[in-house]
């Protein structure tokens, strides 16, 4: 017998870790929080990928979460360098402090 | 039908609850904890859903990669205090005992997966070869523009960790004094 998950229910746990995540950068002003949120959006929106391919047994479902998860790589290692430059900067890791576009 | 949907909705339950715990903690390592248990979760969803080669690449990429080197940048941002005292901290049971039991209970439910019968994924199955077959011929473009892109975020993490490690040596060699960081710096 096969297991008969409604696609409906994935994208509801979908859209619940997206909201989550959505809670996380609204709410938190250290980076590295932000930033772990950010991952949290984008493991969200792979997941509703996943899912749709599934119900229509494509891979391409699959294969969009596989460049998700490069575009999350790409992203993570340069925000992290550029949590590295807030720290050294602003003696902090509070976004609020580089809030001036002032060199 | 209803069990099966236990077997979804139990790890589910887990992704959501560390998720709602790694947007509230104070501590960032103990956050990126519960971010393991959550990927680790979806994981195993993507399982039960018939996608093997997805939860393989989130385990492996997102809580095995990704993970990491959040974690190498907090604890480089933690050179600064007492280090004694924050090991001290990091072996609490608090610290990994929630964790551990969230992880158990993924466990038990890869294993009911497993223990099932022969065809207890969602649907249809969609088999690694099948995603392979596709990524190398239709999508084979996008896949090198995701090479341009890694690249490209690799020649830019280098470019902006360098000059901060130059600065970092120069602090070490000079005062000691490190960069006070890695906690809660919200409020």
């Amino acid at each position: 017998m096969a297991i008969s998950i409604p696609v409906e229910h994935v994208l509801y746990l979908a859209a619940l870790l997206f909201l989550l995540g959505l809670v996380g950068v609204l709410v938190r002003r250290n980076v590295i929080f932000l930033l772990m949120s950010l991952e949290v959006m984008m493991n969200a929106a792979g997941l509703a990928f996943v899912a749709a391919g599934a119900k229509w047994g494509q891979p391409d479902g699959q294969i969009m979460f596989m460049f998700i998860l490069a575009l999350a790589a790409a992203e993570v290692a340069v925000a992290l360098g550029l949590v590295l430059q807030l720290s050294r900067r602003f003696e902090t890791l509070d976004v609020d402090a580089a809030d001036e576009l002032s060199g | 039908m209803n069990a099966d949907l236990v077997l979804f909705w139990v790890p589910a339950a887990i992704a959501v609850f560390s998720t709602a715990l790694v947007i509230t903690r104070k501590n960032a390592s103990r956050a990126l904890v519960y971010l393991v248990i959550s990927l680790l979760a979806v994981a195993v969803v993507f399982f039960v859903l018939g996608a093997p080669f997805a939860a393989a690449l989130e385990v492996v990429v997102y809580a095995g990669a990704i993970v990491v080197l959040f974690l190498f940048v907090v604890m480089m941002l933690n050179l600064g205090r007492s280090s004694v005292l924050r090991e001290g901290g990091w072996l609490r049971p608090n610290m990994w005992v929630l964790p551990g039991i969230l992880a158990f209970v993924l466990l038990i439910v890869m294993f009911h997966v497993f223990a099932g019968t022969q065809a207890k994924t969602a649907g249809t199955e969609v088999p690694p070869s099948a995603v392979g077959r596709a990524l190398f011929g239709p999508y084979l473009l996008a896949v090198e523009l995701a090479g341009f892109l890694l690249l490209a975020a690799l020649v830019g993490a280098y470019h902006l960790g360098r000059r901060y490690l130059e600065e970092r040596r120069a602090v070490v060699e000079g005062t000691g004094e490190g960069v006070d960081a890695g906690g809660d710096g919200g409020r």
